[in-house]
């Protein structure tokens, strides 16, 4: 294995982290349990809010997932050597980030004790299965790929393996997008613009958990990161911010204008209670607006502003597929249009959603289990950098 | 006398083959019996693509406040109301509508409609949301994972997620926690050439807003009454042709 220039995560402060993160990622397990025992009865889930909040978080690290690859893709594929010495760490917290996410989606499975029915027994028609093998293929080309920077492999492997993740990734993110995409019969999916908004949503959360975990993990090993790179993600992070929101205003307008989903777009944008609250303030005030101030602003231009940028992009990230998972569930089919409906199945009815709290507890362990994971690839792998040292007191250097 | 020849048969052989015969016709009385063995599907034989089964649900004749369908699905399979109805499987359910232009009301059954090109289907990752070759589509409750893709997929909202532990299910009809299940036409009964329980209920009931049969069949009641009133599929415009057909909407 080639060392030279980096090294492993010290000991100090290892075991903190775990202690922290191991009763969060058993919580999630227990939160599991009792939702295979008692049933998804016990959460906030029913037969017309099928997907909840464990959804919202698999998809969410799902997409962080493709996305925490970008600096390793920029330095592959795109040749910018400067984000070489932190590929290492991309791909492995593109790895650890999307077994997470999978966890999450495998215990919310009605059945999760069938995996093996799931990886042994494919329907190719489905958008499902065709993921399936989306997120193991990532696991293993990202894995090769690491193995082969990490191997003293040739230049040429490195950059094959480099290019495929890159493919694949945009694959995966558009699988993942198609999912939503390809749902015809309800008005809040039905779109072939979710898989671009879901290419650019990874992209946008990918870097903002990417600089987040930079930025710690050299604080913990008491380093800090090359401004420069620093800065020029948080640029990125801007560019990525504004495609999201351009892709959501031209979906917004055009089911507005095409008048076929206009109701559903009317109910997430305005009347809906929760829902037009948490696309307003926290999708594009939160989640875009103020990052791309922070981002943009010469005065706030600096490693606080871009990590606090970060820290509100993946709270921005955590709304808007709220909005669209849970939000496109609750509005009503329409199976009788130019007829109001109503049954003891809530047709044509606004459906009732809380999550309760084991979904939270899964979803959150899911987060806590890919930052475990995280931690435990440093602690055991050569992936940092050496960089320049941290002056003390401060929590990041700025450029 | 030539050997065979039945024409010359003695009194007693005779009167012994016809007492034969009729002690097998009683046997079997009534005689809708022998007609049941002679249509039934054997067991071990697959589904014949030559036969498509569907139904037609005629809106003027049914009733608003009639529930027979609903309670005949639920007794037949099984299926047990909690106090939390957002989360009970409904196989079967009454839907009022009022046109929003006439104001004009109407009542009807809404159940899985088998459709040709079913999402559920296509979507389902394991394939255990399948469509036999008679056009009847079922989840095998062996291979479901609970994704509840295939709810999300559903145009007609016909699928049920069961959140409980059950107990007490019909050998018919496996259920369990954790799956996903929707109306099966009853194809227990189908097979065995009897009329979804929802049908024969309404039947019962004395509305008759229920038909079942093989499309296909050109000869057949339901065929026939296709011919001869003006239907719709619901949601025709999403192209996956089901089974079920609505008169009066």
């Amino acid at each position: 294995m080639n060392n030279t220039g980096y090294h492993v995560a010290p000991a100090q402060g290892f075991w903190l982290f775990v202690l922290i993160l191991v009763p969060m990622v058993i919580a999630a397990l227990w939160s599991a349990h009792q939702m295979d025992t008692a049933g998804h009865a016990i959460t906030g889930m029913n037969n017309q809010v099928v997907w909840g909040l464990p959804h919202v978080f698999a998809v969410f690290l799902i997409l962080c997932a493709s996305g925490a690859l970008n600096p390793a893709s920029l330095s592959t594929v795109f040749g910018r050597t400067r984000y070489a010495p932190i590929a290492r760490l991309s791909g492995v917290f593109a790895i650890c980030l999307l077994v997470g996410g999978l966890v999450v989606l495998v215990l919310d499975l009605g059945r999760p004790d069938r995996l093996q029915v799931a990886i042994t027994t494919y329907n190719f028609r489905s958008i499902f299965a065709w993921n399936v093998f989306g997120y193991t293929g990532f696991i293993v080309i990202v894995g090769v790929y690491l193995a082969c920077s990490m191997d003293n492999a040739p230049r040429g492997a490195v950059k094959t393996a480099g290019y495929v993740a890159f493919a694949w990734r945009i694959l995966l993110t558009s699988g993942t997008g198609a999912i939503f995409g390809v749902l015809v019969a309800r008005e809040g999916y039905d779109a072939a613009i979710l898989v671009p908004l879901f290419v650019a949503t990874s992209f946008a959360l990918g870097t903002a958990i990417f600089l987040i975990g930079l930025v710690l993990s050299f604080r913990w090993n008491g380093q800090v990161p090359d401004p420069e790179v620093l800065t020029k993600l948080g640029r990125l992070l801007a560019i990525f911010v504004l495609v999201v929101l351009c892709l959501v205003a031209v979906q917004t307008l055009t089911s507005l204008y095409g008048g076929r989903e206009r109701g559903v777009v009317e109910f997430l944008l305005f009347s809906g209670g929760v829902y037009p609250v948490l696309f307003w303030l926290g999708q594009v005030g939160l989640g875009s607006i103020l990052p791309l101030m922070l981002l943009y602003s010469r005065r706030a231009r600096g490693c606080a502003s871009i990590l606090t940028a970060s820290v509100l992009v993946m709270v921005g990230g955590l709304c808007q597929l709220y909005v669209l998972i849970i939000g496109g569930q609750v509005y009503p089919l329409r199976i009788f249009p130019g007829y109001r409906s109503s049954s003891s199945f809530f047709d044509g009815v606004v459906a009732d959603y809380a999550p309760t709290l084991w979904e939270v507890l899964l979803g959150v362990g899911g987060v806590a289990m890919a930052v475990l994971l995280c931690l435990v690839a440093m602690r055991t792998l050569p992936l940092l950098p050496r960089a320049l040292p941290l002056k003390p007191g401060t929590l990041v250097r700025d450029p | 006398m030539a050997a065979g020849d039945t024409s010359t048969l003695p009194r007693r052989e005779l009167l012994g083959r016809a007492s034969a015969l009729a002690g097998l016709v009683v046997s079997f009385a009534p005689g809708m019996r022998l007609i049941d063995l002679a249509a039934a599907k054997p067991d071990g034989e697959a589904a014949s693509a030559e036969v498509r089964w569907g139904m037609l649900v005629d809106t003027t004749r049914c009733v608003s406040g009639c529930d027979a369908c609903v309670n005949a699905c639920a007794t037949e399979h099984g299926l047990e109301m909690t106090d939390r109805p957002e989360i009970d499987a409904q196989w079967i359910r009454k839907v009022d509508l009022i046109d929003e232009d006439s104001g004009k009301e109407i009542s009807l059954p809404v159940m899985c409609q088998h459709c040709e090109d079913a999402p559920c289907v296509a979507v389902c990752p394991t394939g255990a949301s399948f469509r036999r070759e008679d056009g009847i589509v079922l989840v095998n409750q062996h291979t479901c994972i609970g994704c509840r893709y295939c709810m999300m997929a559903c145009p007609y909202k016909a699928r049920s997620f069961i959140h409980i532990n059950l107990t007490g299910q019909r050998t018919h009809s496996p259920r369990g926690k954790g799956t996903v299940e929707s109306c099966t036409f009853c194809v227990h009964r189908v097979d065995r050439d009897r009329e979804p329980a929802c049908v024969e209920a309404c039947t019962a009931a004395g509305h008759q807003a229920l038909l079942f049969g093989d499309l296909s069949d050109n000869e057949g009641e339901l065929a026939q009454r296709l011919g001869e009133v003006q239907t719709q599929q619901l949601r025709s415009d999403l192209g996956t042709n089901p089974g079920v057909h609505y008169h009066g909407l």
